[in-house]
Protein backbone atom coordinates (compact mmCIF):
# COMPACT_ATOMS: atom_id res chain seq x y z
CA UNK A 1 0.00 0.00 0.00
CA UNK A 2 2.83 2.57 0.76
CA UNK A 3 4.85 1.57 -2.34
CA UNK A 4 1.70 1.95 -4.23
CA UNK A 5 1.54 5.68 -2.84
CA UNK A 6 4.92 6.16 -3.07
CA UNK A 7 4.76 5.05 -6.46
CA UNK A 8 1.71 7.81 -6.78
CA UNK A 9 3.75 10.42 -5.48
CA UNK A 10 6.54 9.78 -7.58
CA UNK A 11 4.26 9.61 -10.80
CA UNK A 12 2.55 13.08 -10.37
CA UNK A 13 6.02 14.70 -9.42
CA UNK A 14 7.31 13.63 -12.86
CA UNK A 15 4.06 14.95 -14.54
CA UNK A 16 4.54 18.34 -13.49
CA UNK A 17 7.91 18.27 -14.42
CA UNK A 18 7.34 17.27 -17.91
CA UNK A 19 4.11 19.91 -18.27
CA UNK A 20 6.27 22.45 -16.54
CA UNK A 21 9.24 22.01 -19.74
CA UNK A 22 6.08 22.21 -21.93
CA UNK A 23 5.18 25.32 -20.38
CA UNK A 24 7.83 27.23 -21.07
CA UNK A 25 6.97 27.08 -24.38
CA UNK A 26 3.83 28.12 -23.87
CA UNK A 27 4.88 31.11 -22.08
CA UNK A 28 7.94 31.84 -24.62
CA UNK A 29 5.22 31.50 -27.23
CA UNK A 30 2.66 33.86 -25.57
CA UNK A 31 5.18 36.25 -24.78
CA UNK A 32 6.66 36.40 -28.38
CA UNK A 33 2.93 36.78 -30.05
CA UNK A 34 2.01 38.94 -27.32
CA UNK A 35 4.72 41.22 -28.51
CA UNK A 36 4.75 41.21 -32.06
CA UNK A 37 1.35 40.73 -33.00
CA UNK A 38 -0.08 44.24 -32.00
CA UNK A 39 2.82 45.48 -34.49
CA UNK A 40 2.09 43.49 -37.43
CA UNK A 41 -1.11 44.59 -36.56
CA UNK A 42 -0.84 47.93 -36.54
CA UNK A 43 1.23 48.27 -40.03
CA UNK A 44 -0.75 45.09 -41.60
CA UNK A 45 0.67 41.45 -42.33
CA UNK A 46 0.91 42.36 -45.86
CA UNK A 47 3.29 45.32 -45.64
CA UNK A 48 4.92 43.69 -42.71
CA UNK A 49 5.45 40.40 -44.58
CA UNK A 50 6.19 41.53 -47.96
CA UNK A 51 7.25 45.14 -47.25
CA UNK A 52 11.04 45.45 -48.99
CA UNK A 53 12.08 48.27 -46.49
CA UNK A 54 13.73 47.77 -43.24
CA UNK A 55 14.46 51.62 -42.09
CA UNK A 56 13.24 51.13 -38.21
CA UNK A 57 14.14 54.79 -37.44
CA UNK A 58 11.87 56.05 -40.25
CA UNK A 59 9.00 53.45 -39.63
CA UNK A 60 9.62 50.94 -42.39
CA UNK A 61 9.18 47.79 -40.97
CA UNK A 62 9.05 44.96 -44.45
CA UNK A 63 11.18 41.76 -43.60
CA UNK A 64 10.42 40.62 -47.34
CA UNK A 65 14.67 40.61 -47.81
CA UNK A 66 15.17 39.12 -44.43
CA UNK A 67 12.18 36.25 -44.97
CA UNK A 68 14.01 35.87 -48.78
CA UNK A 69 17.78 36.08 -47.30
CA UNK A 70 16.61 33.49 -44.82
CA UNK A 71 15.22 30.91 -47.41
CA UNK A 72 18.50 31.65 -49.81
CA UNK A 73 21.08 30.89 -47.05
CA UNK A 74 19.11 27.45 -46.44
CA UNK A 75 18.58 26.31 -49.89
CA UNK A 76 22.47 26.83 -50.30
CA UNK A 77 23.38 24.89 -46.80
CA UNK A 78 20.84 22.46 -48.67
CA UNK A 79 22.24 22.14 -51.85
CA UNK A 80 25.83 21.54 -50.25
CA UNK A 81 24.55 19.51 -47.20
CA UNK A 82 21.78 16.50 -48.69
CA UNK A 83 24.19 15.21 -50.87
CA UNK A 84 27.55 15.15 -48.40
CA UNK A 85 24.60 13.80 -45.81
CA UNK A 86 22.90 11.47 -48.16
CA UNK A 87 26.11 9.87 -49.46
CA UNK A 88 27.41 10.06 -45.81
CA UNK A 89 24.98 8.03 -43.99
CA UNK A 90 24.79 5.11 -46.91
CA UNK A 91 28.31 4.79 -46.37
CA UNK A 92 28.06 4.71 -42.56
CA UNK A 93 25.31 1.69 -42.49
CA UNK A 94 25.98 0.18 -45.65
CA UNK A 95 30.28 -0.30 -45.87
CA UNK A 96 32.11 1.09 -43.43
CA UNK A 97 34.36 -1.46 -42.06
CA UNK A 98 34.00 -1.18 -37.70
CA UNK A 99 37.24 1.17 -37.06
CA UNK A 100 36.32 3.92 -39.76
CA UNK A 101 32.76 3.71 -38.62
CA UNK A 102 33.94 4.74 -35.29
CA UNK A 103 35.73 7.43 -36.53
CA UNK A 104 33.35 8.86 -38.39
CA UNK A 105 30.85 8.49 -36.05
CA UNK A 106 32.80 10.51 -33.44
CA UNK A 107 34.16 13.12 -36.02
CA UNK A 108 30.40 13.44 -36.52
CA UNK A 109 29.53 13.94 -33.00
CA UNK A 110 32.31 16.68 -32.46
CA UNK A 111 30.45 18.14 -35.54
CA UNK A 112 27.48 18.66 -33.76
CA UNK A 113 29.21 19.95 -30.29
CA UNK A 114 31.13 22.35 -32.05
CA UNK A 115 29.28 25.86 -30.65
CA UNK A 116 28.07 27.86 -33.42
CA UNK A 117 30.88 31.11 -32.81
CA UNK A 118 33.39 28.87 -33.51
CA UNK A 119 32.04 28.16 -36.48
CA UNK A 120 31.02 31.73 -37.33
CA UNK A 121 34.72 32.97 -36.20
CA UNK A 122 36.03 30.45 -38.69
CA UNK A 123 34.22 31.17 -41.56
CA UNK A 124 34.94 34.78 -40.59
CA UNK A 125 38.69 34.13 -40.59
CA UNK A 126 39.16 31.81 -43.36
CA UNK A 127 36.07 31.36 -45.82
CA UNK A 128 35.55 34.85 -46.05
CA UNK A 129 38.85 36.16 -47.60
CA UNK A 130 38.83 32.77 -49.97
CA UNK A 131 35.73 34.05 -51.38
CA UNK A 132 36.60 37.36 -51.22
CA UNK A 133 39.87 36.67 -53.35
CA UNK A 134 38.86 34.38 -55.39
CA UNK A 135 35.06 35.22 -56.31
CA UNK A 136 34.79 38.75 -55.51
CA UNK A 137 32.28 41.22 -53.56
CA UNK A 138 32.24 41.63 -50.32
CA UNK A 139 32.90 37.93 -48.76
CA UNK A 140 30.49 38.79 -46.31
CA UNK A 141 27.69 36.74 -48.27
CA UNK A 142 24.85 33.96 -48.75
CA UNK A 143 27.96 31.52 -50.27
CA UNK A 144 30.16 32.05 -47.17
CA UNK A 145 27.23 31.85 -45.15
CA UNK A 146 25.53 28.64 -46.60
CA UNK A 147 29.05 26.55 -47.10
CA UNK A 148 29.07 27.02 -42.79
CA UNK A 149 25.58 26.15 -42.40
CA UNK A 150 26.01 23.20 -44.86
CA UNK A 151 28.53 21.91 -42.25
CA UNK A 152 26.32 22.43 -39.33
CA UNK A 153 23.66 20.94 -40.40
CA UNK A 154 25.21 17.31 -41.83
CA UNK A 155 25.34 15.80 -37.99
CA UNK A 156 21.73 15.83 -38.18
CA UNK A 157 20.96 14.76 -41.31
CA UNK A 158 23.46 11.89 -41.13
CA UNK A 159 22.71 10.54 -38.03
CA UNK A 160 18.56 10.99 -38.76
CA UNK A 161 19.22 9.26 -41.86
CA UNK A 162 21.69 6.52 -41.16
CA UNK A 163 18.98 5.29 -38.59
CA UNK A 164 16.71 5.15 -40.70
CA UNK A 165 18.13 3.15 -43.06
CA UNK A 166 19.33 0.77 -40.37
CA UNK A 167 15.71 0.23 -39.07
CA UNK A 168 14.54 -0.75 -42.41
CA UNK A 169 13.93 -4.97 -42.44
CA UNK A 170 17.02 -7.19 -43.21
CA UNK A 171 14.26 -8.55 -45.44
CA UNK A 172 14.58 -5.94 -48.09
CA UNK A 173 18.61 -5.73 -48.69
CA UNK A 174 18.37 -9.65 -48.76
CA UNK A 175 15.81 -9.55 -51.35
CA UNK A 176 17.22 -7.11 -53.21
CA UNK A 177 20.58 -9.05 -53.50
CA UNK A 178 19.00 -12.66 -54.05
CA UNK A 179 17.36 -11.47 -57.05
CA UNK A 180 20.77 -10.61 -58.38
CA UNK A 181 20.90 -6.62 -57.50
CA UNK A 182 24.10 -4.93 -56.95
CA UNK A 183 25.32 -3.60 -54.06
CA UNK A 184 25.10 0.14 -55.17
CA UNK A 185 21.59 -1.47 -56.94
CA UNK A 186 20.37 -1.97 -53.63
CA UNK A 187 21.00 0.71 -52.09
CA UNK A 188 19.83 3.30 -54.96
CA UNK A 189 16.81 1.45 -56.08
CA UNK A 190 15.65 -0.97 -52.89
CA UNK A 191 16.97 1.22 -49.44
CA UNK A 192 17.22 4.95 -49.99
CA UNK A 193 13.46 4.94 -51.21
CA UNK A 194 12.25 2.46 -48.39
CA UNK A 195 13.76 4.66 -45.83
CA UNK A 196 12.85 7.70 -48.34
CA UNK A 197 10.38 9.34 -45.31
CA UNK A 198 13.33 9.01 -42.43
CA UNK A 199 15.53 10.74 -44.92
CA UNK A 200 13.28 13.62 -45.72
CA UNK A 201 12.22 14.11 -42.09
CA UNK A 202 16.18 14.41 -41.46
CA UNK A 203 16.62 16.75 -44.41
CA UNK A 204 13.54 19.34 -42.62
CA UNK A 205 15.43 18.78 -39.29
CA UNK A 206 18.47 20.15 -41.03
CA UNK A 207 16.25 22.76 -42.67
CA UNK A 208 15.11 24.29 -39.38
CA UNK A 209 18.86 23.96 -37.99
CA UNK A 210 19.76 26.38 -40.31
CA UNK A 211 16.71 28.82 -40.39
CA UNK A 212 17.43 29.02 -36.43
CA UNK A 213 21.37 29.77 -36.58
CA UNK A 214 22.27 32.83 -35.28
CA UNK A 215 25.54 33.86 -34.27
CA UNK A 216 27.84 32.31 -37.12
CA UNK A 217 25.19 33.91 -39.17
CA UNK A 218 25.81 37.63 -37.73
CA UNK A 219 29.41 37.05 -38.27
CA UNK A 220 29.43 35.74 -41.80
CA UNK A 221 26.34 36.95 -44.09
CA UNK A 222 27.31 40.87 -43.41
CA UNK A 223 23.75 41.20 -42.52
CA UNK A 224 22.72 44.08 -45.22
CA UNK A 225 19.13 44.72 -45.75
CA UNK A 226 18.86 44.81 -49.13
CA UNK A 227 16.81 42.21 -51.13
CA UNK A 228 19.97 39.44 -52.31
CA UNK A 229 20.40 38.88 -56.07
CA UNK A 230 23.50 36.61 -56.38
CA UNK A 231 25.02 34.13 -54.17
CA UNK A 232 27.63 36.56 -53.87
CA UNK A 233 25.55 39.48 -51.99
CA UNK A 234 25.37 40.00 -48.45
CA UNK A 235 22.40 38.87 -46.69
CA UNK A 236 20.24 39.46 -43.69
CA UNK A 237 18.27 36.33 -41.45
CA UNK A 238 15.12 36.85 -39.57
CA UNK A 239 17.06 35.59 -36.80
CA UNK A 240 20.46 37.67 -37.35
CA UNK A 241 17.81 40.47 -37.71
CA UNK A 242 16.72 40.05 -34.36
CA UNK A 243 20.07 39.15 -33.19
CA UNK A 244 21.84 41.87 -34.50
CA UNK A 245 19.63 44.91 -33.69
CA UNK A 246 17.89 44.21 -30.40
CA UNK A 247 20.26 45.42 -28.22
CA UNK A 248 19.27 49.09 -29.09
CA UNK A 249 15.57 48.95 -29.89
CA UNK A 250 12.98 50.19 -28.30
CA UNK A 251 8.91 51.17 -29.20
CA UNK A 252 7.99 49.75 -32.40
CA UNK A 253 11.45 48.74 -33.53
CA UNK A 254 11.62 46.32 -30.49
CA UNK A 255 8.11 45.05 -31.05
CA UNK A 256 9.16 44.38 -35.06
CA UNK A 257 12.06 42.34 -34.03
CA UNK A 258 9.55 40.21 -32.06
CA UNK A 259 7.14 40.44 -34.98
CA UNK A 260 9.97 38.67 -36.68
CA UNK A 261 9.84 36.37 -34.32
CA UNK A 262 6.52 35.72 -34.81
CA UNK A 263 7.27 34.73 -38.44
CA UNK A 264 10.24 32.83 -37.47
CA UNK A 265 8.44 30.70 -35.07
CA UNK A 266 5.91 30.21 -37.45
CA UNK A 267 8.00 28.72 -40.15
CA UNK A 268 9.72 26.45 -37.75
CA UNK A 269 6.54 24.88 -36.19
CA UNK A 270 5.62 24.38 -39.45
CA UNK A 271 8.66 22.83 -40.09
CA UNK A 272 8.98 20.77 -37.31
CA UNK A 273 5.48 18.96 -37.86
CA UNK A 274 5.61 18.35 -41.18
CA UNK A 275 8.74 16.48 -39.87
CA UNK A 276 7.01 14.92 -37.36
CA UNK A 277 4.11 13.95 -39.97
CA UNK A 278 6.72 12.09 -42.02
CA UNK A 279 8.47 10.10 -39.54
CA UNK A 280 4.97 8.91 -38.33
CA UNK A 281 4.56 8.08 -41.69
CA UNK A 282 7.31 6.02 -41.59
CA UNK A 283 6.66 3.75 -38.67
CA UNK A 284 2.97 3.26 -39.10
CA UNK B 1 -1.53 20.56 -11.79
CA UNK B 2 -1.09 23.19 -14.53
CA UNK B 3 -1.81 26.49 -12.16
CA UNK B 4 1.09 24.70 -9.89
CA UNK B 5 3.17 23.87 -12.43
CA UNK B 6 3.21 27.70 -13.64
CA UNK B 7 3.77 28.97 -10.02
CA UNK B 8 6.98 26.75 -9.88
CA UNK B 9 7.81 27.49 -13.07
CA UNK B 10 7.42 31.57 -12.29
CA UNK B 11 9.41 31.01 -8.79
CA UNK B 12 12.04 29.78 -11.23
CA UNK B 13 12.81 32.29 -13.95
CA UNK B 14 12.42 34.62 -10.74
CA UNK B 15 14.82 33.07 -9.04
CA UNK B 16 18.12 34.27 -10.66
CA UNK B 17 16.66 37.83 -10.38
CA UNK B 18 16.03 37.65 -6.46
CA UNK B 19 19.23 36.31 -6.21
CA UNK B 20 21.60 39.04 -8.23
CA UNK B 21 19.08 41.73 -6.22
CA UNK B 22 20.02 40.06 -3.04
CA UNK B 23 23.49 39.84 -3.74
CA UNK B 24 24.71 43.27 -5.96
CA UNK B 25 23.25 46.00 -4.36
CA UNK B 26 24.70 46.64 -1.55
CA UNK B 27 24.74 50.51 -0.64
CA UNK B 28 28.68 51.17 -2.23
CA UNK B 29 27.89 49.54 -5.58
CA UNK B 30 27.10 51.94 -8.64
CA UNK B 31 25.29 50.59 -11.72
CA UNK B 32 26.81 51.95 -14.93
CA UNK B 33 24.98 51.03 -18.37
CA UNK B 34 24.35 52.16 -21.52
CA UNK B 35 26.18 53.31 -25.00
CA UNK B 36 28.95 50.25 -26.02
CA UNK B 37 30.69 53.20 -27.26
CA UNK B 38 31.59 54.70 -24.14
CA UNK B 39 31.29 51.25 -22.18
CA UNK B 40 35.15 50.78 -22.83
CA UNK B 41 36.18 54.03 -21.80
CA UNK B 42 33.96 53.58 -18.73
CA UNK B 43 35.14 50.61 -17.69
CA UNK B 44 38.45 51.80 -17.68
CA UNK B 45 37.66 54.36 -15.61
CA UNK B 46 35.45 52.14 -13.53
CA UNK B 47 38.88 50.19 -13.18
CA UNK B 48 40.71 53.18 -12.29
CA UNK B 49 38.46 54.30 -9.28
CA UNK B 50 38.44 50.60 -7.68
CA UNK B 51 42.10 50.79 -7.47
CA UNK B 52 41.88 53.55 -5.24
CA UNK B 53 38.90 52.66 -3.69
CA UNK B 54 39.03 49.10 -3.00
CA UNK B 55 35.66 49.49 -0.90
CA UNK B 56 33.16 50.26 -3.78
CA UNK B 57 32.23 48.29 -6.75
CA UNK B 58 30.92 49.74 -10.23
CA UNK B 59 29.63 47.64 -12.72
CA UNK B 60 29.67 48.28 -16.43
CA UNK B 61 27.32 47.03 -19.18
CA UNK B 62 26.08 47.79 -22.42
CA UNK B 63 23.08 47.82 -24.09
CA UNK B 64 22.87 51.02 -26.08
CA UNK B 65 22.67 54.42 -25.49
CA UNK B 66 18.70 55.15 -24.99
CA UNK B 67 18.41 51.80 -23.34
CA UNK B 68 20.75 52.92 -20.79
CA UNK B 69 18.90 56.19 -20.45
CA UNK B 70 15.73 53.91 -19.89
CA UNK B 71 17.57 52.12 -17.22
CA UNK B 72 18.55 55.52 -15.34
CA UNK B 73 14.51 56.44 -15.83
CA UNK B 74 13.40 53.04 -13.79
CA UNK B 75 16.27 52.59 -11.52
CA UNK B 76 17.83 49.85 -13.04
CA UNK B 77 20.90 51.20 -13.40
CA UNK B 78 22.87 54.90 -11.17
CA UNK B 79 24.15 55.86 -14.06
CA UNK B 80 23.27 56.02 -17.84
CA UNK B 81 26.04 56.38 -20.26
CA UNK B 82 25.14 58.28 -23.71
CA UNK B 83 26.84 58.81 -27.22
CA UNK B 84 24.27 61.21 -28.23
CA UNK B 85 23.04 64.55 -26.99
CA UNK B 86 19.05 63.90 -24.74
CA UNK B 87 16.32 64.03 -26.86
CA UNK B 88 13.68 66.39 -25.63
CA UNK B 89 11.42 64.01 -23.90
CA UNK B 90 14.71 63.23 -21.91
CA UNK B 91 15.71 66.66 -20.72
CA UNK B 92 13.96 66.16 -17.54
CA UNK B 93 17.61 63.81 -16.26
CA UNK B 94 20.70 64.79 -14.89
CA UNK B 95 23.68 64.93 -17.67
CA UNK B 96 27.17 65.66 -17.86
CA UNK B 97 29.28 65.26 -20.80
CA UNK B 98 32.47 63.40 -19.93
CA UNK B 99 34.69 63.64 -22.68
CA UNK B 100 33.81 64.09 -26.80
CA UNK B 101 34.22 61.62 -29.18
CA UNK B 102 35.72 61.84 -32.96
CA UNK B 103 33.85 59.60 -34.83
CA UNK B 104 36.57 58.37 -38.04
CA UNK B 105 36.26 57.25 -41.56
CA UNK B 106 38.75 54.47 -41.34
CA UNK B 107 39.65 52.58 -44.44
CA UNK B 108 42.26 49.37 -45.86
CA UNK B 109 45.79 50.67 -45.15
CA UNK B 110 46.56 48.62 -48.43
CA UNK B 111 43.57 51.53 -50.07
CA UNK B 112 45.85 54.55 -51.52
CA UNK B 113 42.75 56.91 -50.73
CA UNK B 114 43.45 59.39 -48.02
CA UNK B 115 41.55 61.83 -47.97
CA UNK B 116 38.03 62.52 -48.60
CA UNK B 117 35.55 65.80 -48.24
CA UNK B 118 32.31 65.21 -46.27
CA UNK B 119 30.44 65.48 -49.23
CA UNK B 120 32.45 62.62 -50.78
CA UNK B 121 31.74 60.48 -47.58
CA UNK B 122 27.87 61.43 -48.11
CA UNK B 123 27.98 60.57 -51.57
CA UNK B 124 29.54 56.97 -50.98
CA UNK B 125 27.24 56.03 -48.59
CA UNK B 126 24.11 56.87 -50.19
CA UNK B 127 25.52 54.96 -52.74
CA UNK B 128 26.07 57.51 -55.67
CA UNK B 129 29.76 56.90 -55.72
CA UNK B 130 30.10 52.96 -55.98
CA UNK B 131 33.79 52.63 -57.35
CA UNK B 132 37.20 53.52 -55.65
CA UNK B 133 37.91 55.43 -59.03
CA UNK B 134 35.76 57.90 -58.39
CA UNK B 135 37.11 59.39 -55.12
CA UNK B 136 41.00 58.70 -56.92
CA UNK B 137 41.23 54.91 -55.77
CA UNK B 138 41.36 52.20 -57.81
CA UNK B 139 38.99 50.34 -60.09
CA UNK B 140 37.21 48.81 -57.43
CA UNK B 141 33.46 48.38 -56.31
CA UNK B 142 33.22 50.31 -52.37
CA UNK B 143 31.96 48.08 -49.99
CA UNK B 144 29.80 49.93 -47.50
CA UNK B 145 30.00 49.30 -43.60
CA UNK B 146 27.17 50.82 -40.96
CA UNK B 147 26.43 50.24 -37.77
CA UNK B 148 22.65 48.79 -37.00
CA UNK B 149 19.96 50.65 -36.30
CA UNK B 150 19.92 52.35 -33.09
CA UNK B 151 23.46 52.46 -32.74
CA UNK B 152 24.34 56.10 -31.49
CA UNK B 153 27.13 56.00 -33.52
CA UNK B 154 25.49 55.27 -36.44
CA UNK B 155 22.72 57.83 -35.21
CA UNK B 156 25.89 60.77 -34.76
CA UNK B 157 27.17 59.41 -38.09
CA UNK B 158 23.61 59.69 -39.88
CA UNK B 159 23.16 63.18 -38.58
CA UNK B 160 27.18 65.12 -39.17
CA UNK B 161 27.65 63.17 -42.47
CA UNK B 162 24.15 62.07 -43.72
CA UNK B 163 22.01 64.72 -42.89
CA UNK B 164 18.60 63.89 -44.94
CA UNK B 165 20.18 61.22 -46.67
CA UNK B 166 19.81 57.36 -46.31
CA UNK B 167 22.49 55.25 -45.86
CA UNK B 168 22.24 52.61 -48.33
CA UNK B 169 20.33 49.58 -48.28
CA UNK B 170 23.29 47.40 -49.12
CA UNK B 171 25.43 48.68 -46.72
CA UNK B 172 26.98 45.74 -44.48
CA UNK B 173 26.01 46.11 -41.00
CA UNK B 174 27.73 45.18 -37.90
CA UNK B 175 26.94 45.32 -34.36
CA UNK B 176 29.87 46.88 -32.75
CA UNK B 177 33.30 49.68 -33.47
CA UNK B 178 34.78 46.11 -33.12
CA UNK B 179 33.18 44.37 -35.85
CA UNK B 180 33.54 47.25 -38.60
CA UNK B 181 37.34 47.56 -37.83
CA UNK B 182 37.36 43.71 -38.31
CA UNK B 183 35.48 43.89 -41.75
CA UNK B 184 37.45 47.00 -42.84
CA UNK B 185 40.84 45.70 -41.87
CA UNK B 186 40.74 42.18 -44.08
CA UNK B 187 38.85 44.09 -46.67
CA UNK B 188 40.98 46.36 -48.68
CA UNK B 189 37.98 47.89 -50.45
CA UNK B 190 35.67 48.78 -47.41
CA UNK B 191 35.06 51.61 -45.76
CA UNK B 192 33.63 52.01 -42.06
CA UNK B 193 33.39 54.92 -39.32
CA UNK B 194 33.87 54.10 -35.89
CA UNK B 195 35.24 55.94 -32.54
CA UNK B 196 38.54 56.98 -32.72
CA UNK B 197 40.11 55.93 -30.13
CA UNK B 198 39.03 52.11 -31.33
CA UNK B 199 40.99 53.26 -34.34
CA UNK B 200 44.41 51.26 -34.33
CA UNK B 201 47.23 50.97 -36.98
CA UNK B 202 45.12 47.81 -38.83
CA UNK B 203 43.02 50.83 -40.60
CA UNK B 204 43.67 54.23 -41.76
CA UNK B 205 41.56 56.88 -40.83
CA UNK B 206 40.77 59.63 -43.30
CA UNK B 207 41.61 63.11 -43.68
CA UNK B 208 38.10 64.86 -43.12
CA UNK B 209 38.98 67.62 -46.49
CA UNK B 210 42.60 68.09 -45.54
CA UNK B 211 41.80 67.97 -42.28
CA UNK B 212 43.88 64.76 -39.56
CA UNK B 213 41.29 63.01 -37.07
CA UNK B 214 44.31 64.01 -34.46
CA UNK B 215 43.02 65.98 -30.72
CA UNK B 216 44.51 69.61 -31.91
CA UNK B 217 42.23 69.49 -35.04
CA UNK B 218 39.42 68.52 -32.79
CA UNK B 219 40.40 70.59 -30.25
CA UNK B 220 40.28 73.80 -32.55
CA UNK B 221 36.83 72.56 -34.07
CA UNK B 222 38.93 71.60 -37.84
CA UNK B 223 37.50 68.09 -37.44
CA UNK B 224 33.68 68.58 -37.08
CA UNK B 225 32.95 64.80 -37.08
CA UNK B 226 32.38 65.04 -33.00
CA UNK B 227 30.16 63.81 -30.68
CA UNK B 228 29.66 64.10 -26.79
CA UNK B 229 30.17 60.98 -24.86
CA UNK B 230 27.27 61.68 -21.42
CA UNK B 231 26.85 60.46 -18.14
CA UNK B 232 23.39 60.43 -17.35
CA UNK B 233 21.54 60.35 -13.68
CA UNK B 234 18.14 60.74 -12.38
CA UNK B 235 19.14 63.98 -10.29
CA UNK B 236 21.94 65.68 -9.60
CA UNK B 237 23.71 62.80 -7.81
CA UNK B 238 24.91 62.39 -4.28
CA UNK B 239 27.30 59.67 -2.18
CA UNK B 240 28.66 57.08 -4.23
CA UNK B 241 27.60 58.26 -8.02
CA UNK B 242 28.83 61.53 -7.23
CA UNK B 243 32.28 60.40 -5.79
CA UNK B 244 32.32 58.53 -8.76
CA UNK B 245 31.39 61.28 -11.03
CA UNK B 246 34.02 63.28 -9.64
CA UNK B 247 36.54 61.32 -10.23
CA UNK B 248 35.99 61.08 -14.00
CA UNK B 249 35.59 64.71 -14.14
CA UNK B 250 39.29 65.12 -12.54
CA UNK B 251 42.39 65.94 -14.48
CA UNK B 252 44.04 62.53 -13.96
CA UNK B 253 40.99 60.27 -15.62
CA UNK B 254 40.54 63.06 -18.29
CA UNK B 255 44.53 62.60 -18.70
CA UNK B 256 43.78 58.88 -19.03
CA UNK B 257 40.60 59.53 -21.35
CA UNK B 258 42.77 61.83 -23.71
CA UNK B 259 45.62 58.90 -23.66
CA UNK B 260 42.65 56.50 -24.72
CA UNK B 261 41.91 58.66 -28.02
CA UNK B 262 39.08 60.68 -26.47
CA UNK B 263 38.75 64.35 -25.99
CA UNK B 264 38.79 65.63 -22.19
CA UNK B 265 36.60 68.35 -21.01
CA UNK B 266 39.54 70.05 -18.76
CA UNK B 267 40.76 72.22 -21.46
CA UNK B 268 37.19 73.78 -22.13
CA UNK B 269 36.36 74.09 -18.46
CA UNK B 270 39.55 76.07 -17.76
CA UNK B 271 40.05 78.13 -20.88
CA UNK B 272 36.26 79.75 -20.08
Amino acid sequence: MRVELKEKFIEKILLLIAFSSISILALIAFFIFGEGLPLIWKIGPKSFLLGQRWVPSQGSFGILPMIVGSFWVTFGALLLGIPLGLACSVFLSEWTPPWAGMILRSGIQVLAGIPSVIYGFWGLIVLVPLVRNFLGGPGLSILSGSLILSIMILPTIISISEDSIKALPPSYKAGALALGATHWETIWRVLIPAARSGIVASIILGMGRALGETMAMIMILGNAVKMPSSFLDSARTLTTNIGIEMGYAIGDHRQALFATGVVLFLIIMLLNSLALVLSRRRTA
Amino acid sequence: MHIKASHLLCFLLLLPFLLTVGCHRSKADITVAGSTSVEPFAELLAEEYMHHRPRSHIYVQGGGSTAGIQAVRTGAAHIGMSSRHLISKEQDLYSVIIAQDAIAIIVNPNNPVRDLTLVQVREIYSGKIRNWKEVGGKERPIILVTREEGSGTREAFQKMVMGKEEIALEALVQDSNGAIRQVVTGDPYAIGYISLGIVNERVRALKISGVEPALENIQTGRYQLVRPFLFVMREEPSGEAKAFLDFVMSPEAQRLLSTEGLIPMISKSSGG
